[in-house]
């Protein structure tokens, strides 16, 4: 019989892992840091990568939120074919959430509805949770703080399929060119082509979640994440937006079918404090 | 003094009007003394407490750090704190400068109004690191909430920091960092 994944196995794994992501850069994270801050040039964007690495130095020492900002909670659980998956296994993720967040005193950054009533939730609740069925076998959660001020300079464009390779590329240089301040550079970018309207975000977050600089399995995204990276570099835009040559680690593109009518295409910007984690159920 | 960020200047809270009409954009500072931490919500409500009147809480010459810090511990008295999104903030900024604050902080592009309000009244806009808010809360020397303690995390708080490291953003010139910094970036990545 299949194994079942319970909502305790999952709100063991959210109540132990998510308090960490808060103070503890990822390792690839902060590898990219110090190879970024190893070949900057600019004064500027070197002194913002040594605020950057010194910042994960005190986090990790204190165990103090690397950014104030401690982001939306997204929860994912991937289930393979050799599991089976209780209908209620996320039920218990607010409660493991607002638990980690009252006790290690992370922001509360939840308003209880977006139009009608923007009063603060007061436990960061409720996270953002998804259940994914995958052909990898195994089950596994992913877990992402997302800041507010990456997530508002991301978008999605629905583009005619004319537009081509080109019109990918353009639209994530717009994106970078004019939102890439305010998401707290250098980041990873996260990109999605193809699916439809409410898929296609998904793939660009799902993208951020592969270890930095990890090329796409396939080899044609593989080379417009390339092409893509020293075209969002050579913006100068740089660390901290102050200058420089490193504006992003990685670009990290995922792609999908669609439709004959459609080149959906997203943008998922991920800070320099890009705090996620897979594990292993 | 420095352009380049590899020697900043120390600067003292509230600043001193002459003074700050002497910055330049990209100048690397230090800044010392009280500033306020007000963002989205409270600023709505700034707005709406300050009417057609003068600026109230004190904040007239002084600085507004667009920030919400996490909350404090038995141990840890300050918060993480750090930058949060300027331009969100654009709705209110000319109408708060015009009314006498002297600087904001904070991170990202500000609208051409905001640009325009610096150079109208001697004011600058400050830029530091997101993303760094562990080191930035080593700034930090005292904390007090004054204002909308309701709104939590997005109160008006009134800190005393001590060399928090920022860069003039927009100075009272109307120079944007971010429009010199591409410049620069740009010819060095082609370099």
């Amino acid at each position: 019989m299949a194994r079942t994944i319970t909502a305790d196995e999952v709100s063991r794994v959210v109540r132990e892992n998510l308090g960490r992501l808060a103070w503890d850069l990822p390792a690839d994270v902060q590898q990219a840091l110090q190879e970024a801050r190893a070949a900057e040039t600019g004064p500027r964007g070197r002194r913002a990568l040594d605020l950057l690495l010194a910042n994960a130095r005190t986090a990790r020492d204190e165990r103090m939120p690397l950014c104030q900002d401690t982001g939306t909670v997204w929860c994912c659980l991937e289930a393979g074919p050799d599991v089976a998956v209780a209908g209620d296994a996320l039920a218990g993720v607010d409660e493991a959430v607002a638990a980690v967040y009252t006790g290690e005193r992370l922001r509360k950054s939840l308003v209880a509805d977006a139009l009608s009533d923007r009063s603060n939730t007061g436990d960061n609740t409720p996270a953002f949770t998804e259940l994914r069925l995958v052909e990898r076998p195994g089950a596994r959660l992913h877990l992402m703080l997302k800041g507010g001020g990456s997530d508002n300079a991301s978008r999605v464009a629905m583009l005619p399929p004319s537009a081509g390779r080109q019109g990918v590329i353009d639209t994530v240089l717009a994106c970078v060119s004019e939102k890439a301040a305010n998401a707290c550079p250098p980041l990873i970018v996260g990109v999605g082509v193809g699916a439809t309207f409410d898929k296609v975000a998904s793939l660009a977050k799902h993208a951020l979640m592969r270890p930095v600089g990890s090329p796409a399995a396939d080899p044609a995204a593989a080379a417009l994440e390339g092409e893509l990276l020293d075209a969002v570099n050579a913006t100068g835009i740089g660390p901290a937006a102050l200058g420089g040559r490193t504006t992003a680690l990685a670009v990290h593109l995922e792609t999908a079918p669609c439709h004959i009518a459609a080149l959906p295409v997203a943008v998922n910007m991920g800070c320099s404090a890009l705090r996620r984690g897979t594990y292993e159920l | 003094m420095s352009c380049d960020g590899s020697s900043p200047r120390p600067l003292s809270l509230p600043l001193d009007r002459t003074l700050l009409t002497q910055l330049q954009a990209g100048e690397a500072c230090l800044l010392s003394g009280p500033l306020y931490t007000l963002r989205d919500a409270g600023h709505a409500r700034l707005l709406d407490e300050m009417g057609a009147g003068p600026l109230p809480y004190g904040l007239e010459g002084q600085a507004i750090f667009y920030a919400g810090p996490t909350p404090e511990l038995d141990d840890r008295p300050f918060g993480a704190i750090g930058p949060t999104t300027a331009s969100r903030m654009d709705f209110a900024a000319p109408l708060l400068y015009d009314r006498g604050l002297a600087a904001t902080v904070g991170k990202g592009v500000r609208s051409e109004a905001v640009r325009d309000a610096c150079v109208r009244n001697g004011a600058v806009y400050f830029v530091t690191v997101g993303g760094a808010a562990a080191y930035l809360a080593k700034c930090v020397t005292a904390t007090r909430t004054i204002g909308y303690d309701d709104l939590g995390t997005e109160a008006l708080r009134r800190i005393e920091v001590r060399d928090l490291p920022v860069f003039v953003g927009i100075d009272a010139r109307g120079n944007d960092l971010y429009e010199i910094a591409r410049r620069e970036g740009g010819s060095a990545h082609r370099g």
